[in-house]
């Protein structure tokens, strides 16, 4: 028992190594766009300073973004989005984290499409929940193109929508995710 | 080491089980991106400050976006003391009816024409400093604007230049978002008389100005402003400008209403000519429509 503290060391420090020799690939501006559409008005906004990382061993996966790199069209519509909506200086950030269901579907030592799908947890808005989306790996020479389309439902998250606006902005809103990862330097 | 062995084995175990229910994945990798993402990033601008590029009658150190155009029409009737006969105020009416344009993110371009006194003034205003969490404490906004007197000159017997019409004003509009609710500005202002008023009086005339904005809910902020005027610069019968209104947002539109002793809604005109006594009731309701149209997406190169 005296040996304890020794032992848990030990193994923090193999836990870390390990962690340094992980194959993690990441990006820096992937880009996700989002798209409400309803007969009055459609509204599309991109954010292409997206963080992301994979883990291939893994399975790991995890984005984070700042809600103010949300460009649209009109800046008023920016800024109500930030202001209204998203109350971006409360949750500057929405995140994901999670992984990859079937990972042995995933073949990153191959080049190819693998068509996957992702379960883990979605921060929106400072609300948290676990989601899972369907989206594809394609390998081409070292490098890993993700991409994903799903749906989410503003008022999952909490975001009030007043009934002025209503009939401008969807009920549901179309995600798409794109990003190209290189093996992360050290 | 005073660890009671027995806790320290309770809580290892504890943080054993804790992993192996943790559900949660890819935590590392986010904690990392997070580390990533503080690696040389924008500075985080303050958004906001003022709903519109107006505090009330002045401006405010918002600009418009970069290919937006602001059709503003600003309406104001008359003192409200004038009685029943005059419907207090409402059978007089002033209008400026004018359209800014964003250039830039950060330079904006107006003009307009007002029936009180004839006068087209024409301003531009540039972001120098933007408000940054951690960065940067203030905003800080210059503006510069131009007014010219139109219609039969006051004096027809002298000799009358075109210059004589002309007036200057400029404006340093400093202003910080304190929180949410809160954002308070300072505007120290310069207005300049080519032909002054009267022999006794100067060609420019000093103030410094204080707003800010309260907001009561998501779409409606409380707004005040005051225009104080170094004295001795002072032109004769005038008092110092102060105003009190609303901010009112509904989509693509901001409805402005205020209630004022300053008839102009130009610089000159309400910052060195009010003439107004808010105690006797000489008090301007008025309003202001605010449409913006985007000309072009900020998005496309």
């Amino acid at each position: 028992m005296k040996h304890y503290p020794t032992l848990l060391l030990a193994l923090l420090l193999a836990s870390t190594i390990e962690s340094l020799s992980q194959p993690v690939y990441m990006t820096r501006n992937g880009k996700i766009s989002f798209f409400s559409k309803t007969p009055l008005e459609n509204i599309d906004a991109v954010n292409n300073e997206v963080f992301s990382a994979l883990n291939t061993e893994k399975g790991e996966m995890a984005f984070s973004l700042s809600v103010k790199a949300f460009h649209f069209e009109r800046s008023l519509m920016e800024e109500h989005f930030n202001e209204n909506y998203m109350e971006s200086e409360k949750f500057p950030k929405s995140t994901f984290s999670g992984k990859i269901d079937k990972l042995q579907d995933a073949h990153f030592d191959k080049d190819g499409k693998y068509n996957v799908t992702v379960t883990g947890d979605l921060t929106i808005h400072g609300v948290t929940k676990r989601v899972t989306v369907p989206g594809s790996l394609k390998v081409e020479k070292g490098k890993i193109e993700a991409t994903a389309a799903f749906q989410i439902k503003p008022d999952d998250y909490g975001i009030k929508i007043p009934t002025i606006v209503i009939e401008k902005i969807a009920e549901v809103i179309d995600v798409s995710i794109n990003c190209s990862y290189e093996p992360k330097s050290k | 080491m005073s660890l009671n062995p027995n806790k320290f084995i309770r809580s290892i175990s504890f943080f054993i089980c804790a992993a192996a229910f943790n559900q949660s994945f890819g935590q590392d990798l986010l904690n990392m991106l997070d580390e990533e993402s503080k690696k040389n990033s924008d500075p985080d601008y303050t958004t906001a400050t003022f709903k519109t590029t107006r505090l009330i009658n002045g401006h405010s150190i918002e600009t418009l976006g970069a290919g937006v155009l602001d059709v503003r029409i600003s309406h104001r009737f008359g003192y409200i003391n004038s009685g029943p006969n005059e419907l207090y105020g409402l059978d007089q009416a002033w209008t400026r009816i004018g359209a800014d344009y964003g250039i830039s993110k950060r330079l904006m371009i107006g003009a307009g024409r007002s029936s009180y006194q004839k006068q087209v003034d024409a301003f531009a205003k540039f972001k120098v400093l933007r408000q940054a969490k951690e960065k940067m404490p203030i905003t800080v906004t210059a503006l510069a604007s131009m007014m010219i007197k139109t219609g039969p000159y006051a004096d027809p017997t002298r000799v009358n230049y075109f210059s004589s019409r002309l007036y200057y004003s400029g404006q340093l509009l400093i202003a910080r978002k304190f929180s949410e609710g809160l954002s308070m500005q300072l505007m120290p202002t310069i207005v300049h008389y080519n032909l002054a008023e009267s022999p006794n009086d100067h060609n420019d005339v000093f103030a410094l100005g204080v707003g800010g904005r309260i907001k009561l809910s998501k779409r409606i902020s409380l707004n005040a402003e005051y225009y104080y005027q170094l004295p001795s610069y002072m032109l004769n019968g005038t008092v110092n400008s102060l105003a009190i209104g609303f901010d009112i947002e509904t989509g693509g539109h901001v409805f402005q209403f205020h209630f004022t002793n300053s008839t102009g809604m130009t610089e000159r005109t309400f910052i060195s000519e009010t003439t107004g006594d808010w105690l006797k009731g000489d008090i301007h309701f008025g309003f202001c429509i605010s449409r913006v149209f985007t000309l072009k997406d900020p998005r496309k190169k």
